[in-house]
């Protein structure tokens, strides 16, 4: 299995690759992406040192072009395709269909895959996206359990990348309004979710916070209570009479210890999630998925997931909490 | 005036099999053009079945309603495949398919489909392949709103293709997010497998407030949905000037014959209609909701 690690810039892609990623991905400065974040992404000439570097180890750069535009915005995202094709990237990573058929007619060399944001989770769906598109892979949504991971790698036309670690999305990816209906700022148009930009911290005479998006409050939290990022889904509401995380607790994906599974399903690339992460989140986490697939290649017969593997992803996790999320039946 | 047609959009809550059967047979005397059928929701609802659906479907059809069968948001399970496959197999009625397999199902037995909301369709381009697999009418996505809608028409007519039916989210309250999880089961603290049908309890959902009560969102099973009921009624005029051909209104428990005489009676006149519901922020280019002042 291959890994594929995030690479929010340049310093973070040298390190995923400096640690063991076999390829990263990576996004432009711009809304053709889904982590259009401030500060994050490549320019043209980062992004060509970057596949420089990446080339230069034998390594892999995917572009990730995985909003969704609205057809003035067009141009664009069709600029950055042939971006991605002059400067040598491996793949780009597409979820859009004007996108992927540009790509498919203009660049065919130009490896397609399909992105998470695609939602494509039954064999027919890829089905559609590889005869339509010829994508050669495709990255699943994080909404199966491994039962199904396992069988859809029996049914699909191409190979599968599956989310192995970082912060969850709890909704099917390219499916979610949330942060648009609160802020008018959505991860498919605009590549952004719950932008810093709406987010308003309030500290309270008492020591008590509270976290409001675009005005409408996510949360509140008790002196030194830890409060994580305000998307929406991670926030506490009240549901019949109760404060509670109603759609989800702030918390990581970690599938370490259903590596040999995935492994054996035929899952063809384990992704990082976390382009929004520094260079120490992804040396450490890239060099942690490195030994445990090292060593899962060298002796899957005894191959357990080890106890210092998990206390580092930890360390990286939100709320310093993980999950095996959808892949298990429980979390549903 | 061309007059605009009415739909009723798929029922997204789960309500009593008595109760629904009852509901599409006063719709059958409703002055909708288009019923739409199914379970978009979650496949464990069962007090209709596939079989079930599809015969309300020719009861429906015998009383002058084109009736459209949807699909599921969200598949995962063989099960979920293996009905849509007989939902697309049936033949006689078009589908809304509201994930790709279903697009690829239809486009396989050259079944007519409308796109629905939540098939990602952004732009002229996407939307004129769509046609090419056989897409006859189009619901774009929620956020999708006036100007984005105006655009993409110009975009198609500068390529010298032809719009398909365009249908716009009328009223009702807006399916905002699917998940994997069930956050009703979630929120009575059972386990998914063993939710008892407990949303059979909620017939327009269970309401969630932020934590200083001010209402937010619906949860419907494993779909988000906003609190607000929307209402483009005071929008018609600029629907229309749009091409809008068809006004989806989805149902609720209560009421509907009344929005349906409603939006009759509006889609007749030359004069905006009063609000019955909550401004969509989003057919303005903006947050969908209804946005509280500055605290």
């Amino acid at each position: 299995m291959q890994l594929v690690c995030p690479a929010g810039n340049l310093p973070a892609l040298q390190a995923a690759i400096d640690a063991g990623a076999d390829a990263v991905y990576a996004g432009f400065r711009d809304q053709t992406n889904a982590r259009a974040f401030p500060g994050l992404n490549f320019s043209d000439d980062e992004l060509r040192d970057g596949i420089a570097y990446a080339h230069q180890r034998g390594r892999q750069v995917y572009l990730a072009l995985n909003t969704y535009p609205d057809s003035v915005r067009l141009p664009q995202w069709y600029a950055a395709v042939d971006k991605a094709a002059e400067f040598g990237c491996d793949a780009i990573i597409a979820a859009e269909m004007a996108v992927l058929d540009y790509a498919t007619r203009t660049h065919p060399a130009l490896k397609r895959h399909l992105s998470v944001q695609g939602s494509a989770t039954t064999a027919p769906a890829l089905r559609y996206a590889h005869e339509r598109f010829g994508i050669s892979r495709a990255v699943l949504p994080r909404v199966l359990s491994i039962q199904q991971v396992e069988r859809l790698c029996e049914g699909s036309p191409v190979p599968l990348e599956v989310f192995a670690f970082g912060s969850l999305c709890i909704m099917v990816e390219g499916r979610c309004q949330l942060s648009s209906y609160v802020t008018g700022a959505s991860p498919n148009r605009h590549g952004v979710c719950s932008p810093a930009s709406f987010v308003r911290w309030e500290e309270h005479d008492d020591g008590r916070r509270s976290v409001r998006l675009n005005n409408v409050l996510m949360d509140r939290f008790e002196p030194r209570e830890p409060a994580g990022y305000p998307t929406v889904c991670k926030g506490r509401f009240e549901v019949g009479g109760e404060v509670f995380h109603a759609l989800e607790e702030p918390t990581s994906l970690n599938t370490l210890e259903l590596l040999p599974r995935l492994a054996q399903a035929g899952v063809a690339a384990l992704k990082i999630e976390g382009r929004q992460r520094g260079v120490a989140y992804v040396g450490s986490v890239t060099r942690t998925w490195r030994d445990a697939l090292d060593r899962y290649r060298a002796s899957p017969q005894d191959w357990s997931a080890q106890p210092r593997w998990q206390s580092a992803l930890s360390k990286h996790a939100e709320g310093h909490q993980t999950t095996l999320g959808p892949y298990h039946r429980s979390w549903h | 005036m061309n007059t605009m047609k009415l739909s009723l959009g798929p029922l997204q809550y789960f309500w009593p099999r008595e109760h629904t059967l009852a509901f599409y047979r006063e719709a059958a005397d409703w002055p909708v053009d288009i019923i739409y059928l199914g379970e978009t929701v979650c496949s464990k609802r069962r007090e209709l079945g596939t079989r079930d659906w599809i015969a309300l479907a020719a009861e429906l059809a015998r009383s002058g309603k084109q009736v459209v069968l949807s699909s599921l948001a969200l598949i995962e399970a063989e099960s979920e495949l293996g009905a849509l496959q007989r939902l697309v197999d049936h033949g006689d009625c078009w589908i809304e398919a509201n994930d790709l397999s279903a697009v690829q199902l239809c486009r396989e037995r050259g079944v007519p489909f409308v796109a629905g909301p939540t098939l990602n369709v952004y732009n002229h381009h996407a939307l004129a392949m769509l046609m090419d697999d056989g897409l006859r009418r189009w619901v774009p996505g929620v956020e999708q709103g006036h100007t984005l809608l105006r655009e993409l028409r110009e975009a198609m007519q500068a390529e010298g293709r032809t719009m398909p039916e365009l249908e716009v989210i009328a009223f009702g309250r807006l399916p905002l997010a699917f998940s994997a999880r069930c956050f009703t089961a979630r929120a009575l603290d059972v386990a998914k497998d063993q939710c008892g049908f407990r949303c059979i309890d909620y017939p327009d959902g269970m309401p969630l407030a932020t934590r200083e009560g001010r209402p937010f969102l619906r949860i419907n099973g494993i779909q988000i949905q906003g609190e607000e009921i929307t209402d483009l009624g005071p929008e018609l005029p600029q629907l229309r000037e749009l091409g809008v051909d068809v006004l989806r209104l989805y149902p609720q428990a209560e009421g509907m014959a009344e929005v349906v005489a409603h939006y009759h009676l509006a889609r007749r006149s030359p004069v905006a209609p009063p609000r019955i519901g909550a401004r969509n922020g989003y057919w303005h280019g903006e947050p969908g909701m209804r946005m509280p002042e500055t605290a």
